[in-house]
């Protein structure tokens, strides 16, 4: 059996790891266009922080390839031939598959501003080249502009605030981290960058830009001499163009199969069906992507593990301020505001949809199980839950079952 | 209020350098000694409350703590001590009986230990028990007289119903409401990995508890509480309770507090209502009224089960036995005045009754002399601490023993003396599900099966050195003992001749 | 392989198997020196309420959803137990939303902490287990 992956992230790895555990012979091709050892993406603001080192960086041990035999090939693969079932590189080589998987990501999407050109330092944040470009570029007295203030944008800023004079960030949305919290909890945040420094332009977009000035669309002028774009990011599909079904990604089943036979998907190139809201989306979360690979991993093996309980959920944290998240924010509110300790649950249909946690965040975990399990409320004592996540709130049989 | 005269039985010695302020005393102390002070992360005391029944002693994981007897006395005087001021003040204030619990712990003799085993040297010579078979089965039950046969010279079975035990021990009564139904399930599974019985008690039988009925003894009390033909039926062999060591005389008194949903059910009494014991049976007021209730009970038993008589020791348990012998019961209980209990008056326990050691010589002594020992086996209870006191029993007449608080002492008790309480820190005296939670019967059965065991081990060792391997031949073999510091009268009595004789 | 188990009805709440867990990770010889004046921050923990006790600790899942949501690859799974690498961990805490046990949490050195086994202190039987006085607590192969 011959095995193609392409994609050397989580996705990737998760799928290495999936097929292992089931096939331990079958030779395994995995297709990078980065020429690293596999390493966190989400690890980058850590570099630039300082908190991790290009070898703590690493998703795997040094011998991972080695001991999970797989041929590592860097190269970046421009496009399959579904028919003959190969791989073809941009070095024209064509390399045969039985079973491939596409965990090729998503970019950095960059829109067409005016007078983007013009800038000269400007960089996406989105890989360790990314990141290591623009520390390059970092400097005690340098003006950073970011545009975007959501997971990228902000860890970013978060990574690169010391090394720099000052940091702007401009969006948009009237919130930060818009995709991910309310009005409330994204004020919460907000204050918090903004006492460590961070300055905000929120309801905010740019016009334009010349060389080292943004023109925003009040006509204000902001100067900077970084700048760093954070709007949004995109799957790449483009591989599957024309082979598999594509909407906003690429369309997989709960085992990872694309349309096309043979032809697997996972990660963030993939939409998936979120089980908090019942909707198809592209949930770009490393814990999901691996979780996908894995499964499409004994797919392709011949054997198989669902992965059918996605939801979209989220762990960050800025400067020691903890915030989590999951699900979505539809239903009925549980409020409870303590001090720095901010919590919502939103829930309807006697379901959990979805929470938001920023300062104390013990046992999130709890939460996420309601969520992902679909729970019914009636069977738990909610109202403990929802002062204080534990296995309290189960059934002593409940308890019980998942204790023993 | 009124002045307080009692100073705190008790200190509580905290080593503050040792002291981590884990609060585990505080969540262990029912008596709420112990206090957490937040403020000063530190732990407190209220001396007064404690009982000395070292539950945080035990559970400190720093051993910072320990129980010391108040330094603070009375004015020395050797005929109002102390402990006599003090009841008098409690009475004074209180206008009560006192009230006690567990077995008399005054200053009368022990006889047990004014007594010496034997051991074989040269001739006779000794036993290796983990080389030969030791025997310490032993058998209860009337001994027929006679072996009869039938016409073509075939033995008849005549063997009346007998009480089989791999040693000569069992659980002496305690009842399902004075301790707990963890303690209840230690004993019952005890009894049937050990090959021997335990006893109800008068409280009746838990539901959950007939599966051990091959080693259950269950007991009919001057209550009958929780007697019916299934409870009947549903042990190997039936004990009348007429006395208890403990209060010779006097009946029991749970209190309603103690009369839980289960135990009332087990009880066959309303939740919460005082489950009272008479002073005597009331239908029982002579031999032959005796006689008819060991017959009532043999009749509902279809005569398969032995019937037990349990008495007090008192003056004249001698001539009291000599009737029970006659009554047609199996097997005669004798409880000594340091037998346990889980509450009783005070001077009760501590002025009534006569050691074991004496009424079960004379009790022997007078079933042989009129020639109807074999009418019964004998069983002693009341204070066997030891597996000398074992072996000096069977010396001295007896079948086997009835142990207790020796039992209690295995699962936990500390001798605290405050069972009457119901706050029992180690879940054995009590009902409070919190408390009783802290006796687990897989921990506590196995420690009854470990003290058992050794006691079995030192048993078969001291047999062994008397150059006797089975424990039938021990009983009653008084040639086997040696009395040191004992009067002629005692020896008398005892039936053995003085160490040096 | 053997798991630390526990069972709600002989639980006490005496809570001293979060002390003894504390002290498993000291390495230190005596409690009371190596935990006194210290806010303990075990990995093992119990939830009490209404006379209800039990302690909670990592359960080494077979599908364990902290491992897999790893960003960094700080955990992993080595004979069934399931240890963090302190140093690759990053706290971001992807793990603690992860566990549905809420058996991950901070712990004193920047990383997370969870329930180990005691396979890096102690070894053999998990001091929770040892300290436990009312075997509320066990260490066995269960199926």
């Amino acid at each position: 059996m011959k095995y193609v992956i392409i994609g050397n992230s989580a996705a990737g790895i998760g799928a290495v790891e999936g097929i292992r555990q089931v096939d331990g012979k079958g030779e395994i091709t995995l297709i990078s266009n980065e020429p690293y050892h596999t390493y966190s993406r989400p690890l980058i603001s850590y570099l630039l922080l300082g908190k991790v080192t290009e070898e703590k960086m690493k998703y795997r041990s040094d011998d991972f390839y080695e001991k999970n035999k797989v041929r590592f090939l860097h190269a970046t693969a421009t496009g399959v031939d579904a028919k003959e079932k190969q791989v073809v590189l941009d070095g024209g080589e064509r390399i045969p598959f039985d079973k491939l998987l596409v965990a090729t990501g998503s970019s950095a999407f960059v829109p067409p501003f005016e007078g983007l050109d013009s800038v000269k330092d400007k960089f996406t944040f989105m890989c360790l080249d990314d990141a290591q470009n623009l520390d390059k570029a970092l400097g005690k007295d340098k003006r950073v502009l970011i545009i975007g203030a959501g997971l990228i944008g902000l860890k970013c800023a978060e990574g690169i605030l010391k090394k720099v004079a000052n940091i702007t960030v401009i969006d948009l949305a009237p919130r930060i981290l818009s995709s991910i919290l309310n009005d409330e909890g994204a004020g919460i945040v907000q204050r918090h960058l903004e006492r460590k420094g961070i300055k905000f332009r929120p309801s905010c977009g740019v016009k334009s830009f010349n060389g080292n000035t943004a023109v925003l669309d009040d006509d204000e002028k902001i100067g900077f001499d970084i700048l760093v774009l954070a709007v949004g990011v995109r799957p790449n599909t483009a591989l599957l163009n024309g082979i598999a079904k594509i909407e906003r990604g690429i369309v997989v089943n709960e085992k990872s199969e694309t349309s096309a036979p043979d032809i697997y998907a996972a990660g963030d190139c993939t939409q998936t069906v979120d089980v908090s809201s019942g909707q198809n989306k592209i949930m770009a979360l490393l814990p999901n992507a691996y979780m996908q690979g894995e499964s499409a991993g004994f797919s392709m093996a011949g054997s198989e593990k669902s992965f059918a309980k996605a939801i979209p959920m989220n762990a960050i944290g800025f400067f020691g301020l903890h915030v989590i998240t999951a699900g979505n924010y539809t239903g009925d509110v549980y409020s409870k505001t303590a001090g720095n300790d901010y919590k919502r649950l939103f829930y309807s249909d006697n379901k959990l949809n979805g929470y938001i946690l920023i300062g104390d965040v013990e046992k999130a975990g709890i939460y996420t199980s309601l969520i992902r399990e679909r729970t019914p409320l009636d069977k738990i004592d909610f109202a403990l839950v929802c002062e204080k996540p534990g296995l309290m709130a189960f059934t002593k049989e409940e308890r019980a079952a998942k204790l023993s | 209020m009124a002045v307080n005269f009692l100073y705190p039985d008790y200190e509580v010695a905290r080593n503050y350098d040792r002291c981590i302020s884990c609060r585990a005393c505080e969540r262990q102390c029912a008596n709420k000694v112990h206090e957490y002070i937040e403020d000063l992360n530190k732990m407190v005391c209220d001396d007064a409350k404690c009982v000395d029944c070292h539950r945080c002693v035990s559970l400190c994981p720093t051993r910072a703590l320990k129980i010391i007897e108040s330094g603070n006395t009375y004015k020395k005087n050797l005929n109002w001590t102390g402990k006599t001021i003090n009841e008098l003040y409690r009475q004074a204030s209180s206008g009560g009986v006192l009230l006690s619990s567990m077995g008399n712990p005054e200053d009368y003799p022990v006889y047990f230990d004014k007594i010496l085993i034997n051991a074989s040297q040269v001739t006779n010579p000794s036993i290796d028990p983990l080389r030969e078979p030791m025997e310490t089965k032993v058998f209860l039950g009337t001994k027929p007289e006679d072996i009869e046969r039938d016409e073509k010279g075939r033995i008849i079975n005549n063997l009346p119903p007998q009480i089989s035990l791999s040693m000569p021990v069992m659980f002496s009564a305690m009842s399902y409401g004075s301790i707990s139904y963890n303690a209840h399930e230690s004993l019952a599974r005890a009894a049937e990995k050990l090959g021997i019985l335990y006893n109800t008690g008068e409280g009746g039988l838990h539901e959950d508890f007939y599966r051990y009925g091959k080693n259950t003894i269950v007991q009919v009390a001057s209550g009958r509480f929780g007697v019916h033909p299934e409870y009947l039926n549903s042990g190997v062999a039936i004990e009348i309770k007429m006395g208890q060591g403990a209060k010779p005389g006097i009946g029991g008194h749970l209190p309603g507090a103690k009369i839980s949903v289960d135990v009332s059910r087990t009880r066959m009494i309303p939740e919460g209502s005082d489950a009272i014991s008479p002073a005597p049976h009331h239908d029982i007021y002579s031999i032959e009224d005796l006689r008819q209730l060991v017959f009532s009970l043999k009749e509902a038993t279809d005569y398969k089960k032995p019937v037990i008589v349990k008495i007090a020791a008192v003056h004249n348990v001698a001539a009291i036995a000599s009737g029970i012998a006659r009554s047609g019961a199996d097997i005669i209980a004798i409880d000594g005045f340091r037998g346990g209990t889980g509450a009783a008056p005070t001077r009760m326990r501590d002025h009534v009754g006569i050691p074991i050691e004496l009424a079960l010589a004379g009790v022997d002594k007078r079933l042989r002399d009129e020639g109807i020992r074999g009418n019964v086996s004998l069983v002693v209870g009341g204070s066997i601490r030891s597996s000398a006191d074992i072996v000096k029993a069977v010396a001295l007449g007896a079948d086997c023993v009835y142990i207790a608080t020796a039992a209690l002492l295995a699962l936990g008790c500390h001798l605290c003396r405050s069972c009457q309480g119901g706050k029992c820190n180690w879940g054995i005296a009590t009902q409070v599900p919190e408390l009783v939670k802290r006796l687990n019967p897989e921990i506590g059965y196995k420690r009854l099966v470990n003290l058992m065991t050794a006691w079995q081990h030192e048993i078969k060792e001291m047999m062994g050195g008397m150059g006797i391997n089975s424990i039938e031949s021990l009983r009653g073999n008084r040639l086997m003992l040696r009395g040191v510091g004992l009067n002629e009268k005692e020896l008398e009595i005892l039936g053995i001749k003085h160490a040096g004789e | 392989m053997k798991r630390v188990y526990v069972n709600e009805k002989w639980c006490l709440g005496c809570h001293l198997c979060e002390y003894q867990c504390a002290f498993a990770g000291t390495n230190g010889k005596d409690m009371a020196r190596s935990l006194k004046n210290i806010k303990i921050n075990p990995k093992i923990k119990i939830e009490e309420k209404d006379g209800v006790s039990f302690a909670v600790s990592c359960r080494h899942c077979h599908e364990p959803l902290c491992v897999k949501g790893c960003i960094t690859g700080a955990f992993s799974v080595s004979g069934g137990v399931i240890t963090i690498d302190h140093n690759r961990c990053v706290s971001c805490y992807t793990c603690i939303l992860s566990c549905p046990y809420g058996a991950i949490s901070p712990s004193d050195d920047g990383a997370v902490q969870k329930c180990e086994l005691c396979v890096k202190t102690i070894k053999g039987t998990p001091a929770c287990v040892e300290g436990c006085p009312n075997g509320a607590i066990v260490f066995e192969e269960r199926g």
